[in-house]
């Protein structure tokens, strides 16, 4: 029998040995400490800016190969990535972020290239799986290009092959750590 | 003949309907394999299709196979299916590299493309085509990549070029050697003996 003390809903995180609910990120901390205090923020637009990205990364799906369900099924109600501000989109001038999901092979590079030169800046690559990453499985294959990272820069790799969904869901929330430490306005 | 109850019964038929085009016949795991002269492919191919007893109206696939040791180096395997008689049958030619076997795209129109596959992978020409380019490998793709004298890492890897503003094709260059399997795996090889096993015999 459960310890009838522990509330109904905290109960799955008691358990967790590393959880403290009163270890906080500071910077959240801060945000809402300020916001308690004052009734208001000032920030540097730099991180504003830089805020409001992390909250809607659009991401060009690029699904080449089995790690697109993956990406698929981060997207779905389970894991949900809408809660994180990021939805599919399907067009590269629209997104924000493209994730490489698969096999990029010799004949689909330039196509890959072409679709990352038409996105706007300020623009992300996650390359997803051990292909992407760097060949994989098909690394001495007369067909594949060994790594994504040859035809288009990569800021986020996800290993596994395929990666799980939470996986991807990881890695998004990495370059989203990666945009608030080193995201700018400057061009 | 109307329709055959057992594969060996078909063969009986094909080998008096087509006894001049079938070089021999096999059975084996309960398959029928048929193999033919080059020239012949489209005469047979029509056979097995309009012939009332056989009616192999669904070309499943047609495919190639190297054997560099043989003058006639390929061969061309066609997997056909009967719907109607709930039967499968397989017809095999050889071909040398430089002769050409006959389209069958006007029999079958599900070979287009089996053939550009074919001719892709293996450089055999079959001639009659209506469009016979290559189909999965890279636009100007050099060689046939599924011969045995194919490398497997090929000749060529692209790359962007930052200064060129392009996807650029290089001379193959691996940074990593080629990966030597120890197939003494530890499931299936090694017969390891852990201590407290022999109590259990």
């Amino acid at each position: 029998m459960a310890n009838p003390t522990v509330p109904a809903l905290g109960a799955a995180r008691t358990g967790v040995p590393a959880y403290d609910p009163k270890k906080h990120d500071p910077f959240f901390d801060g945000l809402s400490d300020q916001l308690a205090d004052k009734g208001f923020l000032v920030a540097r637009a730099d991180d504003l800016i830089t805020w409001a990205r992390t909250g809607s990364l659009m991401w060009m799906t690029f699904g080449l190969a089995c790690c697109a369900v993956e990406m698929m099924q981060a997207a779905m109600p389970r894991y949900d990535l809408e809660r994180f501000g990021a939805a599919p989109r399907g067009s590269p001038r629209q997104s924000d972020v493209m994730i490489v999901a698969g096999t990029l092979t010799n004949k689909m590079a330039p196509a890959l290239r072409k679709v990352y030169d038409q996105m706007p800046e300020p623009r992300y690559v996650i390359s997803m799986g051990s292909c992407a990453n760097g060949g994989g499985y098909y690394h001495y294959s007369y067909s594949v290009v060994r790594g994504c990272d040859r035809i288009v820069p990569v800021d986020i790799y996800v290993p596994g092959c395929p990666p799980t969904a939470e996986a991807l869901v990881y890695g998004i929330l990495q370059l989203q750590k990666k945009i608030r430490r080193e995201g700018t306005i400057e061009r | 003949m109307s329709k055959p109850d057992t594969l060996s019964e078909l063969a009986a038929h094909l080998d008096d309907a087509l006894n001049e085009d079938v070089r021999e016949h096999a059975i084996a795991h309960g398959e029928l394999t048929l193999t033919i002269h080059r020239d012949r492919v489209k005469k047979v191919l029509r056979f097995l299709r309009d012939d009332p007893a056989c009616r192999f109206t669904t070309l499943i696939d047609i495919c190639g196979v190297d054997w560099p040791s043989r003058s006639d180096r390929f061969d061309v395997v066609y997997h056909l299916l009967s719907m109607h008689n709930n039967t499968r049958i397989r017809v095999l030619l050889t071909v040398a590299e430089d002769a050409n076997v006959d389209s069958v795209v006007d029999i079958y129109p599900a070979a287009n493309w089996f053939e550009r596959e074919a001719f892709d992978m293996y450089g055999v020409v079959f001639d009659g085509h209506p469009d016979l380019r290559r189909i999965l490998t890279d636009y100007g793709f050099e060689g046939f990549p599924l011969r045995k004298d194919f490398p497997l890492t090929g000749f060529v890897e692209v790359r962007y070029d930052e200064s060129q503003k392009r996807v650029v094709y290089e001379p193959v260059n691996l940074v990593q050697e080629y990966r030597d399997f120890d197939f003494l795996s530890p499931w299936e090889g090694a017969r390891l003996v852990i201590p407290g096993d022999e109590k259990a015999q």
